[in-house]
């Protein structure tokens, strides 16, 4: 994998001593959100990922334009989505006349939560998602009907606990009880699905920096969702795009939500440790 | 009231006399272009902002017609001279009537 990493490092300068480059590793820019929170868009590769040195934002793969959406909160689309699920934050809701806030008090609060999920439960014996606590919150504790896993509701309320722990390093833990379902994410990342036969390292890691038709392939971090893209103005969930991934292989795509998508969101999360957590982000 | 409307605008606080300021405003709405149709094949009926102006200390600043093809939650970004300091007043209309006022003061020095 290394070696497939130098040939295309030679191909991006060839490529730029050419009058039509157009192909590019991750640029030098620097993250800094409404010129206050600094963020780590790149960093030395955690120890087990055998492939890679260093770990890249997507951030640091888009255009110039997409970048500077994301530089300032009132720029920044996905804060409409986030305003949103603060007015949910504080609305009472279900059979117990509860609202987040009654638990849990401002959003503020959860503040060093997303950098830590996907993560183990003990009480559940799983490891659980963002999105599988706040069901959990909403059938338990609340008395509410959950939430679609990859709903509008959903999302804006996981860009909401995003937003109070942007600029903290993800740090998902791999060991101990959840080492089991981190394998099996690194299994899934490594495994060539579809009728074009493709893994997610055959492009996120072989290939980033290069070209896949019009797109720039980053290194497929998470650290960055929910993302609001600009192709379908709305935010996006991290297992919406790992099906739209999936299903560009032609391939019958797991569920969101499902146990194969929870091993991979732990997996991919902790190949971005070390990454600052950036969403609610913008990207194409 | 066309629901989850709500307008934005930022407006930096001080400024010198003379100084270019950038301003900023965002208003969230659906923009409801009256070109689609819903599940049935009937028309949804048009629902936009068609108006937005913007008055410094009762002078007007810019006046902008919308048409329906602006996309959902427009925003504008423009440049302003301030002379003196005062009070900016935001003005959206939206077609079934409603009007969305929003006020920043600025200090200029």
């Amino acid at each position: 994998m290394k070696r497939a990493r130098t040939y295309a490092s030679i191909a991006t300068v060839v490529a730029a001593m050419s009058a039509t480059a157009v192909v590019a590793d991750a640029d030098g820019d620097q993250l800094v959100v409404n010129g206050e929170i600094k963020m780590v868009t790149e960093a030395a590769a955690a120890d087990h990922l055998e492939n890679l040195d260093t770990v890249y934002s997507g951030w640091r793969f888009r255009a110039d334009e997409t970048q500077a959406f994301q530089m300032d909160d009132f720029d920044n689309p996905a804060m409409i989505f986030v305003e949103k699920a603060q007015e949910v934050w504080d609305t009472a809701e279900g059979s117990e006349g509860k609202a987040c806030a009654s638990c849990h008090d401002d959003s503020e609060s959860m503040k060093g939560v997303r950098a830590v999920y996907p993560k183990w439960n003990e009480t559940a014996g799983e490891v659980r998602t963002l999105e599988m606590q706040v069901n959990d919150c909403r059938e338990n504790q609340m008395g509410a009907e959950p939430w679609n896993y990859t709903g509008g509701d959903m999302a804006n309320m996981v860009a909401l606990l995003t937003t109070v722990s942007r600029g903290l390093p993800v740090s998902v833990a791999i060991d101990g009880p959840a080492r089991e379902t981190w394998e099996m994410g690194k299994d899934i990342y490594y495994t060539r699905y579809g009728q074009l036969e493709l893994s997610c390292a055959n492009c996120h890691e072989d290939n980033y920096g290069n070209m896949i038709r019009a797109d720039h392939l980053s290194q497929g971090q998470i650290n960055g969702f929910p993302a609001y893209r600009l192709k379908n103005t709305k935010l996006n969930t991290v297992h919406a795009r790992f099906k739209g991934c999936v299903r560009d292989t032609r391939a019958h795509t797991f569920k969101p939500g499902s146990a194969e998508f929870i091993a991979l969101e732990l997996y991919v999360a902790s190949r971005g440790n070390g990454l600052s957590v950036e969403g609610p982000s913008v990207r194409n | 009231m066309a629901s989850g409307v709500k307008p934005r605008v930022k407006v930096p606080k001080t400024a010198a006399a003379g100084d270019e300021i950038t301003i900023k405003t965002l208003i969230s709405h659906k923009m409801e272009s009256g070109q689609r149709k819903d599940g049935d094949g009937n028309l949804i009926p048009r629902s936009i902002i068609n108006r937005f102006v913007v008055d410094f200390n009762g002078q007007n600043v810019i006046d902008v017609t919308l048409e329906p093809a602006i996309s959902t939650n427009p925003y504008f970004q423009f440049d302003a001279t301030v002379p003196e300091s005062g009070e900016f007043t935001f003005t959206w209309y939206d077609d079934d009537g409603d009007v969305y006022e929003t006020t920043k003061k600025i200090a200029v020095s």
